[in-house]
C-alpha cells in the first residue's frame, strides 16, 4: 500500500491490519475447529435432503421415485459419503465438547471425568446406530 | 417489563439437534443415502413408496420424520449462523434470517407435506 498524505500533511504508512483470510489454516488446532464447525453444513445438507424427499412423498408415487432415484445418482452416493463422515465427525465433536457444555455430574463426591463422558456418549451412538441398522434389516425380513 | 431473551430456544434447539444428530445422523444418512439406493445391506425396495406411505401415515414415523428434519434444521442453522463471523460473514440480521429462516422453512415444508399425506 502506498504512504498516505494526513491532514497535517505527514506521510505515514496506513495503519497495518492483520490479513484474517484463510487465519483458520496457520494452527492445526484452528484448522481442528473448521472442520468440526463444517460438520454444521452436512447436517444442514441432509435435512434438506430429507425435506425435499417428504416434499415428494406427498406429491404421490411418481414424485417419490424420482427422488429415489436421485439418490442412486453418483452426485448423490458422492455426497452422501461425505455426509457419512460429517456425521462421523460430528458424533466425534459433539461428545468432545459435551463435558464441557454440561453441568458436571458427580457422583460419590467426585466430578465425572471427561473421558468418561466422552466414551458413554460414543457408547450409546454406536448402540443406537446397531440398533437402528437392526431395525431397519428387521423390518424386510 | 424487560424483553426477553429468545436465545433460550435457540440454545434448545441447538442441543437437542446435535444431540439427535449425533446418535442417529450416521445411520440415517447411511440407510437413506448409500445402503437404499446401492441395495446393499439392505434391499433396494427398503424405502419404496408403499412402505414409506405407511411409515409416514404411522403416527410414530410421522413424528419421527417430523423431529428429524426440524432438530436438524434448527441445530445446523444456529451453527453455520454462529460460524459466520469465523469465515469473515458479518453476523447480523440478514445472516441471522437467512440462517434461522431456511430451518423455519424445512420445519414448515416438512409439517406441512406430513399433513398432506395425511394420517
Amino acid at each position: 500500500m502506498k504512504p498516505q498524505s494526513n491532514e497535517s500533511g505527514v506521510r505515514r504508512n496506513p495503519p497495518y491490519v492483520r490479513p484474517m483470510a484463510g487465519w483458520w489454516t496457520r494452527n492445526p488446532f484452528f484448522v481442528r475447529y473448521m472442520v468440526r464447525e463444517v460438520t454444521a453444513v452436512a447436517v444442514w445438507i441432509y435435512a434438506l435432503v430429507l425435506t425435499f424427499g417428504v416434499v415428494r412423498l406427498s406429491q404421490g408415487e411418481a414424485a417419490w421415485n424420482g427422488w429415489l432415484d436421485a439418490m442412486k445418482s453418483p452426485a448423490s452416493i458422492v455426497l452422501h459419503l461425505v455426509l457419512l463422515l460429517g456425521m462421523v465427525l460430528h458424533v466425534h465433536s459433539w461428545f468432545e465438547i459435551m463435558p464441557k457444555t454440561m453441568a458436571p455430574i458427580i457422583v460419590g463426591g467426585e466430578r465425572v471425568s471427561a473421558e468418561r463422558i466422552q466414551r458413554t456418549g460414543w457408547t450409546v451412538a454406536v448402540v443406537v446406530t446397531v440398533l437402528a441398522l437392526a431395525l431397519a434389516v428387521w423390518s424386510q425380513s | 417489563m424487560k424483553k426477553r431473551s429468545n436465545a433460550p430456544f435457540f440454545w434448545l434447539m441447538f442441543g437437542a439437534g446435535g444431540m439427535l444428530s449425533a446418535l442417529l445422523g450416521t445411520a440415517l444418512v447411511f440407510i437413506t443415502g448409500l445402503a437404499t439406493p446401492l441395495g446393499m445391506v439392505l434391499k433396494p425396495d427398503f424405502m419404496a413408496y408403499g412402505r414409506m406411505m405407511a411409515f409416514a401415515h404411522n403416527f410414530i414415523g410421522k413424528g419421527f420424520v417430523f423431529v428429524v428434519i426440524a432438530l436438524f434444521a434448527w441445530h445446523a442453522a444456529h451453527r453455520i449462523f454462529h460460524s459466520l463471523h469465523d469465515v469473515g460473514i458479518h453476523n447480523g440480521t440478514v445472516a441471522k434470517l437467512l440462517c434461522y429462516g431456511s430451518a423455519l422453512v424445512m420445519t414448515v415444508v416438512a409439517a406441512y407435506s406430513l399433513l398432506r399425506i395425511g394420517f
